[in-house]
């Protein structure tokens, strides 16, 4: 009990475009909301992790926005903690709070991710570049004398992805186009609840199926929405929670798990990223720290960059049988109806990807249930929660989260 | 005939053009770029092998919306080349999925790419299909 390590406030931004913002304005936003939602000041913040990936305006460049953050919210002098790792700099920012307060350094600590991306086309893609020209001079690790996107294989992650969903085809023998699209149906579907989602229109089968196709088998609302937001947390260890009114102990939520593992080598994975791996060692350690089974869970928010990558994590998380992916989902257990809802958010495919912000607006959403404070989209009577983010490169963060008692 | 260089320095432009892998000589497994050590098990020592030309596509995309310059539509792919896997272009059929299709027997084709103020040519390669 004295180990463990709470939520005590968290909040996000509504995701989408603010033109008239910056980062720091976003980020300030999300940390004074979650401090707020604490029931603490400023001045309690022993440790700050600020979490970002592309830089942008209001920052000299990517890794500085935590002592910018300070500049507007509060100069205490603490530690801060500039993470960056891929799509999942939010949750590596909330474990590297979550370990000083384990490790004893402070008692209370603030994550903060935050991103502008709306306008970012296509991420990944290192841009063509023609073959003619000037005299072909082999240079990188591959000895390569002009751009590899396009001439083999591609860089941009909506076609890694398609990979990723297609090869879980292929091993078995189910899937395919429509029931990737029927997946985006379900996350737009329950974004229409979601107040705070960039996107939040029903969209049909058929609007998702003939929509623009970007990489097949993914339409462009199969895949991630790039926009603005920013998403905050307050940890406290339990001992100091021990301490607080009763009602911040009602409204804390524990973190029974908070794992971040890379990906090890399997064959094909410098080929094709290996997202699978990763995501299930993570979500086997999580499981065994919390002393939680999948059955457990209440709901999921797993990371749904692609229509293609949902199906792929029903299997990685263990949700189903090993290839029971596509029956999971035909079953109607991941609607937020069904008996295992995922991503009643909207998922990133609606709500919104802003990269840094999305690992900890996971943890919110399932937050949000557990407290019981998530309005016309509730699930009923949650405690337990599972909260999972991969970004490309590879990195995994998954956190279960449970109710106070 | 124009001088040729191969686009990547994996490609070995003989007769029949092929790939080549760095294999450990500890555990085997094999890359395609230059190499520090195994990510598997850590040694040290590599060994050129060439990597077989036939193979089944385990994986595929058809990208229609790429970077500004890169022709689409392509077929982006994993190819398993009897036990190593090849990331590589379906090409030499059209890129839809009526004609590309999990599972389907593939071989080694090359291509020119391009010409540099020289004059050499860069040269590609890609999978196509390989039944008639």
């Amino acid at each position: 009990m004295t180990d463990d390590v709470w939520i005590l406030g968290i909040t996000m931004t509504k995701f989408g475009k603010y033109p008239d913002r910056d980062i720091v304005d976003l980020a300030a936003e999300a940390a004074r909301g979650a401090i707020a939602d604490a029931g603490i000041g400023m001045s309690d913040i022993g440790v700050l992790a600020a979490g970002n990936y592309m830089g942008g305006d209001g920052l000299l460049g990517p890794g500085r926005l935590g002592q910018a953050l300070q500049k507007q919210i509060g100069q205490t002098g603490v530690p801060v903690y500039n993470v960056m790792n891929a799509c999942a700099t939010g949750a590596t920012a909330l474990r590297t709070v979550l370990m000083a307060i384990k490790a004893g350094e402070t008692d209370i600590g603030l994550a903060v991710g935050a991103e502008k991306l709306s306008g970012a086309g296509l991420l990944g893609s290192g841009g063509a570049g023609k073959a003619d020209g000037a005299e072909f001079t082999p240079s990188g690790r591959v000895g390569q004398v002009a751009p590899l996107d396009g001439r083999i294989g591609t860089e941009t992650m909506p076609g890694v992805f398609a990979q990723v969903g297609m090869e879980y085809t292929h091993r078995y023998g189910k899937g395919g186009f429509e029931l990737f699209a029927r997946i985006s149906e379900k996350n737009h579907a329950h974004s229409t609840l979601n107040p705070l989602a960039a996107y939040t229109k029903r969209l049909t089968l058929d609007q998702i199926m003939n929509d623009v196709m970007v990489a097949y088998p993914n339409t462009r609302p199969m895949c991630s929405a790039n926009c603005d937001g920013a998403s905050a947390a307050v940890l406290v260890s339990g001992e100091r929670l021990k301490r607080m009114d009763p009602d911040q102990r009602r409204r804390a939520v524990k973190i029974s798990a908070s794992v971040l593992t890379s990906d090890p080598w399997t064959e094909a994975c410098q080929v094709l990223p290996d997202i699978n791996t990763l995501t299930r060692n993570a979500a086997e350690q999580a499981y065994t720290a919390a002393g939680v089974a999948p059955e457990d869970l209440d709901l999921v928010e797993l990371h749904d960059c692609f229509a293609t990558a949902e199906l792929v994590h029903y299997d990685n998380l263990m949700l189903c049988e090993p290839g029971g992916a596509v029956d999971l989902f035909e079953s109607g257990a991941t609607w937020r109806d069904g008996r295992l809802p995922v991503n009643v958010s909207g998922g990133l495919q609606s709500k919104g990807h802003p990269i840094a912000a999305t690992g900890i607006a996971n943890v919110w959403e399932v937050c949000h249930h557990l407290r019981g404070e998530a309005g016309d989209r509730q699930i009923d009577g949650a405690r337990v929660g599972l909260a999972h983010v991969i970004g490309l490169g590879s990195a995994c963060g998954v956190h279960i989260l449970e109710r106070a008692a | 005939m124009a001088q040729q260089v191969p686009l990547v320095d994996y490609l070995v432009l003989d007769e029949p053009p092929h790939l080549l892998a760095h294999e450990c000589t500890q555990c085997r497994a094999r890359y395609f770029d230059h190499r520090n050590a195994c990510a598997r098990c850590f040694g040290a020592e590599f060994r050129d092998v060439a990597v077989v030309g036939e193979g089944e596509v385990r994986s595929f995309t058809i990208v229609s919306f790429a970077a500004p310059g890169v022709a689409v539509p392509f077929v982006a792919a994993v190819v398993d080349c009897d036990g190593t896997s090849v990331k590589g272009n379906i090409i030499n059929t059209p890129s839809d999925p009526d004609h590309v299709r999990l599972g389907m027997k593939v071989r080694l084709a090359t291509y020119v790419v391009g010409t540099d103020s020289s004059g050499t040519e860069a040269v590609g390669f890609g999978f196509e299909p390989a039944q008639v």
